[in-house]
Parts: C-alpha cells; sequence; structure tokens
C-alpha cells in the first residue's frame, strides 16, 4: 500500500492512527489486571474507615499530593529516612491513588503514629510553629471548620461499587469479619457509618477537642494510619521482591 | 508522490497579493480562529500568573496567606490546567481551525453553531474547573483534577471538535490531506482515548461534584501515566507539531524539508508514544516489566522527537538568514531546538538509574518547563505573530517588530533562568538524599534540602515573571495591530473604498 492512500482518505487515516495509538496501552495496562503477582499477598490490608476515608477525601481535596508523595522507593537512604518500601498492596484500596510525583515535602507514606495527634494538629495549622524553616502552607481551616460527613454512606457505596469492601449485606459483614476481625467489620459496615464516625472522632482526642467534628479530625486520623497497616517484622526477607 | 504539490500549494498562497484577502474572509471561518486565538492569550496571561505566584509562594511561603484558596495545593492545578488547556488547548483549536481551512481550501464544516459551541463549551470548561479547584472539588489526577460533571461536558466539546475536524477534512477541495492535519487527527483521537479512560469513575451521587476513580493503587497508577505522558505527547508535542508542519513553512516560504521524514516520524511517534507513561512510575509499586518497556520506548521515542525537530529546523536551509531579519523565525527555530533539547533530557531521565536521582524533585518540574515554555509556548507565539495580522487583514503585520523582539529575548531569558535554577534545586536535593555520613548515616535530614533549595526558587520565580512579562508585551502588540486594523477599516469606510481594504 502507498502511503499515498492513507493522505487521500480521511478514514482510513483515523482507522490507522486509532491502531497504532491502541497499542502501547493494551499492552501495557491490560494485563495488570490479570496478573496475579501485580500485587502482594499481605496481610493487615483494609479498607479506610469512615472517619479515615474523610480524612483521605480532604488530603486529595486540598491537593496535597502536589508536594508529597506516598510511595517509598526500594533505596538505602529513602529506608532509612522512611521505613519499608511501599507495596502494591497498601494501595490497593486507594479510588484514586496518591503516590504522587513531586516531593516538595517527605514522603509520608509511612507517616502514621511517627508523631503525636496533638503534633499534627500543631503542624497543619501552622507549620513554622514546629519547622522553622518550612514552606508548606497553614491549614487554619481543618480546625475551624466542622466535618461534612452527611453523605459518608454514599461515599463508601460508591466505593464499593468500584470494588472496596464495604459491607452491607450480613454476609458480606461476615466475610469481612473473617478477614479483618469483627471490631473493623463493625467500622466497615455501611448502615453503621455515621455512627461509627462520630465514635472514631470522639474516641481520640485528635485536634485537642473531643466534642466538635472537625476536619483536622479526619486529617489527622487518616495521616495517622499511613503506612501503618503491614506488619513487616512478619514477612521474611525477601518475599516482596519475589512480586517485583 | 506529490508532498510538493501541497506545499506548493501553500507557497502559493501566501504569495498571492492582498486583494486575495477579500476572498478569503467569506470563504473560511475566520471568527472562530479569532475568538480562539484571543482567549488563548487571556489563558496564557492568567496561567502564566498563576505559575509565578504558585513559584513564589515557594520561595516565600507567606504569599499563601492562610487563605484555603490560594494554597499551593488548590492553585497548581489552576495553573497547569489554565496554561494546557487554556492557553494550549485554545491555541491548538485556533491554529487547527485555521490550518485545516487553508490546507483543504474548504469552509469549517458545522456552520456557524457547532464551531461555536465547541468554543464556548471549552472556554467555560476550562473556567468551571479552575474554580471548583479553589473550592476544593478536584479528582485528584494530575492534569485531569476536572470533576466528573467537567469532564462529561469535555467529552461532548471533543466529540463535536472531531466532527467539526474530521467533516471538514472530508469536503476538501484539496486532494491531499497536508501532514499538519495528520498531527491534529492523532492529537483529536490519542485525547478522546486518553480522557475517556482515565477519567472513568463512580460519582458519590448524582448531585455531588465528587467522585473516587474506578481504578485503585498500582493499576490506577498506570492509566493515570498512561494518559499523563500522553496528554504531553499528543496534546502537547502532536498538536504543536501541526502547528509547527504548517506556519514554520509559511513564515520561511520554503516547503518541508522532507516528506518522507514527516511521514516516518508521525507514525513511529504516535505507536512510541503510548508505552512510555510508565516511566513516571519507576522503581514505585508498579511491576518492574512495565517499568523497563517504558524506559526501552523512551529511548526509542528519541528518534521520532528529532526527526520531527531535524524536518522543521532544516526547512530553514538555504533561508538562514531570515534568523537575522525575522523574529517569528527566531521564535520558530527556538521553539524547535528547545523541544529538541527536551526530548533528549527526556529519555536520559527515563532511564531507571537517573531517574533515581531525578524523580520526585523539581529536576522534573524544569524539564516540563523546557518543554512548555521552550517548544509549546515559543511555537505558539511565533505562530500567532504569523497569524494574527492575517486573520485581521493587517498587510504590514504585527504592530511592532521590536516588541516581538523584546518579547522573543524576555521569554528566552526567563527559559534560561528557570530551568537552569531547577537543575540545581533537583540535583541538589537527589544528590543531598543520598548522601551519607562517614559511619554510614543519612547526611542531610530533609528540611536541609528544602534550605538548600531557596535561591534556586527565587532564581526560578524570577525566570517566571521575566516570561510573563513578555507574554504581557505581546498582548499590547496583539492589542495594537488589532485596533490599527479596525481603525484603517473605519477610514477605508468613510473613504468608500472598504471592500478592497479587507
Amino acid at each position: 500500500m502507498k502511503h499515498e492512500s492513507v493522505e487521500i482518505n480521511a478514514g482510513l487515516l483515523i482507522v490507522l492512527t486509532l491502531a497504532v495509538i491502541s497499542i502501547g496501552g493494551l499492552v501495557e495496562i491490560v494485563p495488570l489486571f490479570h496478573i496475579k503477582d501485580t500485587v502482594e499477598e499481605v496481610k493487615g490490608v483494609r479498607p479506610y474507615t469512615p472517619l479515615e476515608l474523610r480524612g483521605r477525601d480532604l488530603y486529595v481535596s486540598e491537593g496535597c499530593y502536589a508536594c508529597h508523595s506516598q510511595m517509598v522507593r526500594p533505596f538505602r537512604d529513602e529506608n532509612l529516612r522512611y521505613g519499608h518500601y511501599s507495596l502494591a498492596a497498601e494501595s490497593k484500596y486507594d479510588h484514586p491513588f496518591q503516590w504522587g510525583s513531586k516531593r516538595t515535602g517527605p514522603d509520608i507514606a509511612r507517616l502514621g503514629e511517627k508523631y503525636s495527634d496533638q503534633w499534627h494538629t500543631q503542624h497543619l495549622v501552622k507549620p513554622q510553629a514546629l519547622v522553622p524553616e518550612s514552606i508548606m502552607p497553614p491549614y487554619p481551616w481543618l480546625l475551624k471548620n466542622e466535618l461534612m460527613y452527611s453523605d459518608i454512606e454514599n461515599r463508601m457505596k460508591a466505593l464499593k461499587m468500584t470494588g472496596v469492601p464495604y459491607s452491607l449485606t450480613a454476609e458480606e459483614y461476615q466475610a469481612n469479619v473473617t478477614n479483618f476481625g469483627q471490631p473493623m467489620a463493625d467500622k466497615l459496615h455501611i448502615p453503621n457509618a455515621k455512627a461509627t464516625l462520630e465514635a472514631e472522632a470522639k474516641g481520640r482526642n485528635w485536634d485537642g477537642d473531643k466534642e466538635r467534628i472537625t476536619q483536622m479530625d479526619a486529617m489527622v486520623a487518616y495521616l495517622q494510619m499511613l503506612g501503618t497497616l503491614v506488619d513487616f517484622k512478619k514477612y521474611e526477607q525477601g518475599y516482596f521482591a519475589s512480586f517485583r | 508522490m506529490t508532498m510538493s504539490t501541497t506545499v506548493g500549494t501553500l507557497a502559493g498562497t501566501q504569495a498571492k497579493p492582498l486583494a486575495g484577502k477579500a476572498a478569503a474572509v467569506d470563504q473560511y471561518n475566520y471568527d472562530i480562529v479569532k475568538k480562539f486565538a484571543i482567549m488563548s492569550l487571556v489563558w496564557g496571561v492568567v496561567g502564566m500568573f498563576a505559575g509565578v505566584w504558585i513559584a513564589s509562594e515557594l520561595a516565600w511561603p507567606f504569599l499563601n496567606f492562610d487563605v484555603a484558596e490560594i494554597t499551593f495545593g488548590r492553585l497548581r492545578p489552576v495553573h497547569t490546567t489554565l496554561v494546557i488547556f487554556g492557553f494550549g488547548g485554545s491555541a491548538l483549536f485556533a491554529t487547527s481551525y485555521y490550518i485545516v481551512q487553508r490546507t483543504c481550501q474548504a469552509r469549517l464544516w458545522g456552520g456557524r453553531w457547532l464551531p461555536e459551541f465547541t468554543f464556548w463549551g471549552w472556554q467555560i470548561g476550562v473556567a468551571a474547573g479552575v474554580i471548583l479547584y479553589m473550592n476544593g472539588f478536584t479528582q485528584g489526577r494530575e492534569y485531569a483534577e476536572f470533576v466528573w460533571p467537567l469532564d462529561l461536558a469535555i467529552a461532548v466539546v471533543w466529540v463535536a471538535y472531531f466532527l467539526v475536524f474530521t467533516m471538514t477534512l472530508v469536503k476538501r477541495s484539496q486532494p491531499h490531506i497536508y501532514v499538519a492535519n495528520w498531527f491534529f487527527m492523532a492529537f483529536i483521537l490519542a485525547t478522546a482515548l486518553l480522557h475517556i479512560f482515565n477519567n472513568l469513575a463512580v460519582p458519590v451521587s448524582l448531585t455531588s461534584l465528587e467522585s473516587y476513580s474506578l481504578f485503585s493503587g498500582v493499576q490506577d497508577a498506570m492509566t493515570q501515566w498512561w494518559y499523563g505522558h500522553n496528554a504531553v505527547g499528543f496534546f502537547l508535542t502532536a498538536a504543536f507539531l501541526g502547528m509547527m508542519y504548517y506556519f514554520v513553512p509559511k513564515q520561511a516560504g520554503r516547503p518541508i524539508y522532507s516528506y518522507r521524514l514527516s511521514i516516518v516520524h508521525f507514525w513511529a511517534l504516535s505507536f512510541l508514544y503510548m508505552w512510555v507513561g510508565t516511566h513516571h512510575l519507576h522503581w514505585t509499586a508498579i511491576p518492574d516489566w512495565t517499568s523497563t518497556l517504558a524506559a526501552t520506548f523512551s529511548i526509542l521515542l528519541l528518534l521520532p522527537s528529532w526527526g520531527g525537530m531535524i524536518n522543521g529546523v532544516m526547512t530553514l536551509s538555504g533561508a538562514w538568514d531570515k534568523l537575522r531579519t525575522d523574529p517569528i523565525i527566531l521564535f520558530m527555530i527556538t521553539s524547535l531546538s528547545f523541544y529538541g533539547m527536551s526530548t533528549f533530557e527526556g529519555p536520559l531521565m527515563s532511564l531507571k538509574s537517573v531517574n533515581a536521582l531525578s524523580h520526585y524533585t523539581d529536576w522534573t518540574v524544569g524539564h516540563v518547563h523546557s518543554g512548555a515554555l521552550g517548544w509549546v509556548a515559543m511555537i505558539t507565539f511565533g505562530s500567532f505573530y504569523h497569524l494574527i495580522p492575517r486573520l485581521w487583514g493587517v498587510a504590514k503585520g504585527m504592530h511592532s517588530t521590536k516588541l516581538i523582539y523584546v518579547h522573543f529575548w524576555l521569554a528566552t531569558i526567563g527559559i534560561v533562568l528557570y530551568i537552569s535554577s531547577l537543575w540545581v534545586a533537583g540535583i541538589g536535593q537527589g544528590l543531598m538524599l543520598r548522601a551519607f555520613d562517614e559511619y554510614g548515616n543519612l547526611g542531610y535530614t530533609f528540611i536541609e534540602t528544602v534550605t538548600f533549595m531557596h535561591l534556586p526558587y527565587v532564581v526560578r520565580a524570577i525566570g517566571g515573571m521575566f516570561f510573563l512579562s513578555g507574554i504581557i508585551i505581546m498582548v499590547y502588540n496583539v492589542y495594537m495591530t488589532i485596533s490599527g486594523a479596525k481603525r484603517s477599516v473605519e477610514v477605508d469606510v468613510t473613504a468608500g473604498s472598504a471592500a478592497v481594504a479587507r
């Protein structure tokens, strides 16, 4: 076929171009849904509780990913600075993923429980109060704004549609009891969501005020669980490398 | 084959005396091209101002002012959306609508209202999108932050654009589809494909602006960067090559250097780009095989990228003297040089060993801007300086040639300051973060690298200010050109010779 036939036929140009641009994506994306080793088998990874989920929503909405990655790479310096490298399994309930592309601030994939709740609250209100050289913007409104959670059930239902195992039926609830234990299964049960969120917010002194449910409660709850789900001591060295 | 015929026609239309202009105005829909060109400049100024602002926030953090709407995290997508989709997108609509009409010698399909719909749909989409980001509504996907209802609306606008463009091709009165239009076609098709698959999401409810992406973790990352890099590949490269393939030969008054090269590099570029997105995910939890494939294809991509650059630059062979006298050619050749440079730097950074240092640092940001400012913006400026006087029928060209030179130097100095300061910031931070002391402990804390980056951040912000002042001067020059054109029409009307003037 002479190339001229493409140049005089718009339909042919469209068909051939579509064919050429489809191949790369098909080869690289489709297998990721089918190759079993893509996501490691590991214990401990679970969906976000209602309060953590709202915190994550705020994290996305503030654009935190523009400066913070959540992806520790398998290098010696990152291991010393942040901890064990991130597993694919650790973000398997992340819709959308928040691995980030730029570290204007440090990686926070393993931030959870490294600092106190009080530290986080003060740091978010005014980062420079704790780290004078910091160039992070202050987020005082997180402490002022009440947390909106009237649509928490809809949020969990939407995530359930994408495949996150929140439960609606007794059967799904039982499956969660088996997989995550009963206390966690209770928190992942959609009909309980509002009560669960309120109990979570008031059950720990996230932002220093147990009565009001603020955006800060949710944000700190989210930051404090980051990277804490997998107990790496339980796995032999090299186990995770076999998935790479 | 008959490239020479097509190019011959191109040169022919340029050589036509101004008397042909009267016919051109009726023959072609210039109104829609004018609208998009003006909005491109408007978004360019606003978007680059937002860029200078957030760059300054990094250098002087008090500029966040504790105001939620203007914090770095919320303004950053405002900047990227306004410059990519507002400035770049509108420039592509303008030039593709102009080029497809001129090279097909056919009026834009869709009557008055369909092109008009693409204009208003695009502008309202961009404006609504950035207002929503400032109020905290985003999908949290880089360069695809639009909330789901806007994604749907944009998809509809894009289908209309596809129809207008394709149907104009179909009803062309030239036998051949000119090479610029191949690139625009690839851009339109690829953008549709990427936009639809990357934005698959489940809304919280039908009345909520928020949604959760359909995919998670690894698969989501892969889809997002397949989108993200091809937004660069097709939106910011293929389409602007389309612009280059028309305006460089026109301004140089010479045919494209090699017809064969344009065929080879078009198909190679379209094929290879779609493989390389995973180089944004080296060393992450993505499987190694995707990473390796992406790196391999990124290296291969150097060839078609440079094929395009060489084809553009060599078009000037035999007319190099024009660099001394024509600032528009200066813009075009400089843009092609930056294209060559950043498409060399890209494959370099896609090597896993280099990426281990460069990823997550400002080197990436600098690299993007050598492409975005150096290539995308410079080729747009050059093309607009050629296009604007022709759209408004000003025979003597732009209002001031001197100001084009001023713009050129402001832009070039701005880019050099920008990318060299971020090489320092990025490579410096990368080296500091992996430094160890004699006992094997980390050499620096993270915050020490932040302190180190202050000076490069100041220089980068200043570079941005240079670039911004350049486009502001361009806006003034364009305004004077257009208002001059209107004045001369009014004079001619009173003299009773309006028809001749237009």
